[in-house]
């Protein structure tokens, strides 16, 4: 289990705009350590975010994706109070989810 | 949860064992829609990247704009948007020429999430960075070069 994901949701006039900040290392496997060993890749494959039932994003990244990824994305409808749930998974299987309450 | 996903997946029982499986609440659909394009992210060329992800031709428009600094000092960390006006757009890829694995993410959108995204995305060196969207069915791109003075991908 990574560390808690920082999201942010907000409601403006019917459109509610979430900003996740992720806590992951994204190693991309190509970098090397200083004994010249290649560091494994490591990084988050999946990420989907949900409002409700309803998925309002589904993403994959690659491993060019920055270290301690940023997402921002807006959806129409959510209201205040509701809540926000964003899930990631790793190619290491590792995962963790997060939710946020719209404000 | 996972695991069990993709034993599912493995075991190929078919669309119809899935559902069943979403229907029961035991796999989450939007994880199982989701299932890693390795071929695409592996890809080294905006070519071979475009054909992995199933991408037949694409039309330059000026309704997906990609946004992003002219100048990045750290290509670890360059903030890169795309939105675009386009109608139905399901889908949005952000692809950087000049990395080692051209494709960076991709973004499914369903019915009442707006094409509009934002992210940061490591970059080797100077290119161009290409945004890809999926609108009615076809496929649209835009481009903007993002010169990096410190590479991002080295050790």
């Amino acid at each position: 289990m990574g560390n808690p994901m920082k999201i942010r949701a907000a409601n403006k006039d019917g459109v509610t705009e979430v900003k996740a900040l992720i806590s992951h290392e994204m190693e991309t496997g190509q970098r090397k350590d200083a004994n010249g060993a290649i560091v494994p890749a490591w990084f988050i494959t999946e990420l989907v975010a949900k409002h409700g039932d309803k998925v309002v994003l589904a993403a994959e990244f690659g491993s060019s994706v920055s270290k301690n990824p940023y997402l921002a994305f807006k959806f129409k409808g959510g209201a205040k109070g509701e809540k926000v749930v964003v899930s990631w998974k790793d190619n290491k299987g590792d995962s963790r989810t997060d939710e946020a309450v719209i404000g | 949860m996972n695991n069990q996903r993709r034993n599912v997946l493995k075991s190929g029982s078919g669309a119809a064992l899935l559902g069943m499986l979403a229907a029961a609440g035991i796999i989450n659909p939007g994880m199982a829609l989701a299932d890693w394009n390795k071929a695409a992210f592996d890809a080294k060329s905006m070519a071979d990247t475009l054909k992995a992800l199933g991408v037949a031709g694409t039309t330059d428009s000026k309704d997906v704009q990609v946004t992003g600094p002219d100048i990045a000092e750290n290509g670890a960390v360059v903030p890169v948007g795309v939105s675009s006006t386009l109608p139905n757009v399901s889908m949005v890829a952000i692809l950087i020429e000049k990395n080692p694995n051209a494709l960076s993410a991709t973004f499914n959108l369903p019915e009442g999430t707006e094409a509009n995204v934002q992210t940061r995305v490591k970059m080797g060196q100077t290119s161009n960075v290409y945004a890809l969207v999926k609108s009615d069915g076809k496929f649209f791109m835009a481009t903007k070069e993002i010169k990096v003075t410190l590479g991002g991908c080295g050790g």
